[in-house]
């Protein structure tokens, strides 16, 4: 599943942003997720709190996540956290298949 | 060091505030022509407090956050503080990954983050009477 993304991701669109993206991994065949951030205007350390979430329900499914499209402020947010060791990041939305 | 401009706002915790709160500081900031990375820092920064506020000073009820910036020829500072809860142990709740609410997907990283985009961030609480943030930042690109 690629998830995009668009606008910002804080505190206050991190809810909508969790219930839409559990929805669609409940429907979704495949457990592997790549989130494509390139279209994300802001994004605080709630950022941080989607993606690992999202990482460990699909973990215990055998399920891997990458990150895709990220700007310099959202690097330095998810490096801070050490959240890139375990999803990593990638320029393309191809590459990211690649190493899927 | 005296101003050369200042603004205090007053909100309520409502979540829908964060971005509200956050492109006040960066529009104020703007003022003195920072570059867009670090009109950024600062957008984050402020984020980052005043969702701290409303999650966990007023734990989602409603009261009153306030900010207070003052911007001089190359430097903002911005003072975010509430009436709410408090913190307890103020060292314990900065440490990175640290979150009283692991269960909402918090990362515990808000106050490092704070820490990484601005030069200063000093925190006084006391439980029952709330919390103010103090942040400072001068912006590298403006030094002559």
């Amino acid at each position: 599943m690629i998830a995009g993304v668009v606008g910002e991701l804080d505190h206050h669109s991190a809810d909508y942003i969790r219930q839409k993206l559990d929805a669609e991994l409940v429907k979704a065949s495949n457990k592997n997720i790549i989130f494509d951030l390139s279209k994300m205007s802001f994004m605080d350390s709630s950022g941080i709190g989607i993606i690992m979430g999202r990482y460990k329900n699909i973990q215990k499914l055998g399920g891997k996540a990458s990150l895709v499209g990220l700007s310099d402020q959202s690097r330095r947010i998810f490096e801070m956290s050490g959240l890139l060791k375990i999803v990593p990041a990638y320029e393309t939305i191809d590459e990211a298949l690649k190493n899927m | 060091m005296q101003p050369i401009n200042e603004i205090k706002l007053e909100f309520l915790s409502k979540s829908s505030n964060e971005a509200f709160a956050r492109v006040v500081a960066a529009a104020f900031v703007s003022q003195i022509d920072p570059t867009l990375e670090e009109l950024a820092d600062v957008k984050t920064a402020v984020s980052e407090a005043v969702t701290n506020a409303v999650i966990h000073g007023y734990e989602n009820s409603q009261g009153l956050i306030r900010m207070h910036c003052k911007l001089f020829c190359d430097a903002v500072e911005i003072i975010i503080s509430d009436d709410g809860v408090g913190i307890e142990d103020i060292e314990l709740a900065r440490q990175p990954l640290y979150t009283s609410k692991p269960d909402m997907d918090r990362s515990g990283m808000g106050f490092t983050v704070m820490e990484s985009f601005m030069d200063i961030v000093e925190v006084t609480s006391k439980p029952g009477e709330g919390t103010t943030v103090y942040m400072f930042k001068t912006f590298k690109s403006l030094i002559k």
